[in-house]
């Protein structure tokens, strides 16, 4: 288990009191100090760190609350992982609407993050699939938010990062499925002009699409990838249930274990074993490949990592997104992990809601220091000149000018933050 | 179906032990002093799956309380195949040096309710010659330490109790299970500040219960490890004990 008050890049470091919540019915602690929620860590910058204040660790808050077998509909407290949620859904033919790269994330987190998944293009977020939540403000209020009751405060919390009061419990539609089984298909392809045809052709009769793409390749292998869509399998698709097999970093090695040689070797490998064509495979492994091998943040060494997501318009997606593959490139340090999407035109639950119409791309970097900095200032730039964003969850080093380019409704959370409540994150880009 | 009364069902290690059983169908008893918090866990029970729960709110220390407490559980469920009592506080030790009346309180709570509730219990599990009652004592009642001998002195008497108990239920095919956990990061233990490599999840204790429980166990140490510690400790000579910082 990753140590409480650290993020998931291990960097920034942080030093918080931590308090656990354990009862829905109990107050917020008095503290000195501002507070912030903390779900599980799972985001990799300084949304959910709090230096020198309280985390209010949120994982205690683990009950559920109802559920309607009929309509799918569940209430649970708002700690509950949503690992836990598939271990009861999926036997009874339920899934969830939308979820992240990894299960290990909390309710309330995957509404303060509003997540987006690989059915962002169908189903859109996290949070447009909410019905309610109750929040508790640091004066001991209650609210219930819905779509109608107080919905100013119900689109400043979705995609709110923790910072306009503690979600003690929500309520959300479940999806139906026949199985736990998903429908694959992978498809190569050898440059970018392929995915964007890819993508669109994928998008009606595919529930989830996304890309890896080869971020070390140069010259003619330039924006090579694979393209892999996905439905959710009928009940007839197969039979054995796999156990995941559960590795572990079991500790953090003192240097990082990447760098360009072990990248540009790992990537040829994958993209050379990479089968294209149709099969069917776990609803764990297709979605959670990384959960496979825990606190496989670790192999970063003490000094971390950063995961840069971007997203860009779609008019400008193909000529920015060549553009930042190209920078990535010749600074010879991109991950193997480069997902590319195409996210589609919703409205936004949220008022910081991250996903809006365009290409998201999203990449690891070991943290070098200055260089990597610098690098991811300059792709900044790019993103900034294209009309996009970056993505808050993954984020722990974008300016306040960029933030308020990137968000530029952010004067809409300010009489919404609750007076008590800040984050590592909120300070650095409100200075 | 398993009829399962928990006395102390709002404590960490009892919840998450509820919810093991709820996932498997069994109907479940619920008490404690906390009726709203109850209220919250028997909800989470019934999406969990169990077949039935009830609960019912009762001072443990109010021991004239008891009898109709199990009376009121036996009719809900229609009769008890397990009961799990879990129920504690850790005392204050320094406030125990200076007050016998919060030594007294102490000793209610952790061990006289205890036994109090297993003698009106062993009657009629004895009677119905089947069942388990299995009980949360600790490590801390292995040997007495200076850091908390009065809780370990009310755990001790619930272990000797216990053992007690289970010869003479065993003629009538009664499971008596002792239950001793080291330390687990609970609500209970909330304001120990640094908890190291020792400390264990209420989930994994909660999963040892269970299978001890299946396993018609005698005596768990949760985890496992610690009868190993325990083991070491109970064997150090007292003239080397008396000068340790434990
Ligand atoms: C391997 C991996 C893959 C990922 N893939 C994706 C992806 O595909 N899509 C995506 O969108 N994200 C993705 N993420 C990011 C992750 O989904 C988000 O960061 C998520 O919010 C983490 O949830 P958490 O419970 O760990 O919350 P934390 O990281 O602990 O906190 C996140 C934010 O939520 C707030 N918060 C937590 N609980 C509450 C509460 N009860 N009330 C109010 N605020 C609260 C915190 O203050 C903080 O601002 C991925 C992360 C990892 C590690
Ligand atoms: N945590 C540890 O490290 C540890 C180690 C060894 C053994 N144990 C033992 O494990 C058991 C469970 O402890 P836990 O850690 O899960 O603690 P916990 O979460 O604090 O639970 C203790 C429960 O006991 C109940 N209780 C206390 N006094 C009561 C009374 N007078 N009448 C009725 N109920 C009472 C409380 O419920 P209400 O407030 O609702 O009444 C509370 O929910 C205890 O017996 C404890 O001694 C714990």
């Amino acid at each position: 288990m990753s140590a409480i008050g650290t993020s998931w890049g291990r960097y920034p470091h942080a030093r918080q009191a931590v308090v656990p919540l354990h009862w829905r019915d109990a107050a917020l602690p008095s503290t000195e100090g501002n507070m912030l929620p903390y779900g599980n860590g799972r985001s990799y910058g300084d949304v959910c760190l709090n230096d020198g204040g309280t985390l209010l660790h949120t994982r205690g808050l683990d009950r559920y609350i109802a559920f309607d077998p009929a309509s799918g509909i569940l209430r649970c407290e708002a700690g509950v992982l949503f690992a836990d949620i598939l271990d009861f859904a999926v036997p009874r033919g339920w899934f969830l609407p939308v979820t992240p790269g990894t299960r290990f994330v909390t309710v309330g987190g995957a509404i303060a993050n509003d997540v987006h998944g690989k059915n962002h293009h169908g189903a859109g977020t996290f949070g447009e699939h909410l019905l309610r939540f109750e929040l508790l403000r640091s004066d001991g209020t209650r609210i219930e938010c819905s779509p109608t009751q107080h919905a100013d405060l119900y689109s400043a919390t979705i995609a709110g990062l923790g910072l306009t009061g503690v979600i003690v419990w929500a309520e959300f539609r479940l999806l139906r499925i026949a199985s736990p089984w998903m429908a694959q298909e992978t498809r190569r392809f050898a440059n970018l002009g392929e995915f964007f045809a890819l993508s669109a052709q994928s998008e009606r009769d595919y529930a989830y699409t996304v890309a890896w793409i080869d971020c070390a390749a140069s010259g003619d292998s330039f924006g090579r990838g694979l393209f892999f869509r996905a439905n959710h399998a009928p009940v007839t698709a197969a039979t054995r249930t796999p156990r995941q097999r559960r590795l572990a970093v079991p500790f953090t090695p003192p240097f990082s274990l990447i760098n360009g040689l072990s990248l540009r070797a790992f990537n040829e490998l994958y993209f050379r074993r990479a089968r294209e064509g149709n099969a069917i495979v776990h609803y764990e492994p297709y979605f959670y490949p990384l959960d496979a091998v825990g606190e496989w943040n670790r192999i970063y060494g003490p000094r971390g990592f950063l995961q840069y997501q971007c997203v860009v318009p779609p008019a400008a997606a193909e000529a920015a997104v060549t553009e930042l593959l190209k920078r990535i490139a010749a600074s010879g340090t991109g991950s193997f992990l480069a997902v590319l999407k195409v996210f589609a035109d919703r409205a936004p639950a949220g008022i910081l809601s991250f996903p809006r119409a365009g290409t998201t791309l999203a990449l690891d970097f070991p943290n070098r220091g200055a260089a990597t900095f610098s690098l991811l200032d300059r792709l900044d730039d790019i993103v900034a000149a294209a009309g996009g964003a970056v993505y808050p969850a993954k984020d722990a080093r974008m300016s306040g000018v960029r933030f308020r380019q990137y968000f530029p409704h952010w004067q809409s959370m300010l009489p919404r933050i609750d007076p008590k409540f800040s984050s590592g994150f909120w300070r650095r880009v409100m200075e | 179906m398993k009829k399962i009364l928990i006395i102390g069902a709002t404590s960490a290690i009892a919840e998450v032990t509820a919810r093991i059983f709820a996932a498997r169908g069994e109907a479940l008893f619920l008490v404690a002093r906390n009726a709203e918090r109850l209220q919250a866990i028997k909800a989470d029970l019934d999406v969990r799956g169990a077949v039935r729960t009830a609960t019912a709110t009762l001072d443990v220390a109010d021991v004239a309380a008891q009898q109709a407490i199990i009376d009121q559980a036996e009719r809900e469920l229609g009769g008890l195949d397990i009961v799990l009592i879990a129920h504690g506080t850790l005392s204050d030790q320094g406030e125990c040096e200076k007050s016998v009346a919060a030594l007294r309180r102490e000793f209610e709570v952790n061990a006289l309710s205890t036994m109090a509730l297993l003698t009106i219990l062993a009657n009629t599990f004895e009677a119905r010659r089947t069942g388990t009652l299995a009980v949360i004592s600790s490590v801390a009642g292995d040997r007495g330490r200076q850091s908390n001998y009065v809780y370990g002195a009310a755990k001790a008497a619930v272990t000797a109790f216990l053992s007690g108990l289970r010869q003479r239920l065993a003629k009538s095919n009664v499971d008596v299970l002792t239950i001793k956990p080291g330390f687990v990061d609970t609500p209970m233990t909330a304001n120990v500040a640094n908890k190291g490599a020792l400390w264990a999840k209420p989930d994994a204790v909660a999963a040892g219960i269970v299978r001890a429980i299946d396993k018609r166990r005698n005596v768990v140490y949760l985890p496992g490890f610690w009868a190993l510690i325990m083991l070491v400790i109970k064997h150090i000579p007292e003239a080397i004990f008396k000068k340790l910082k434990l």
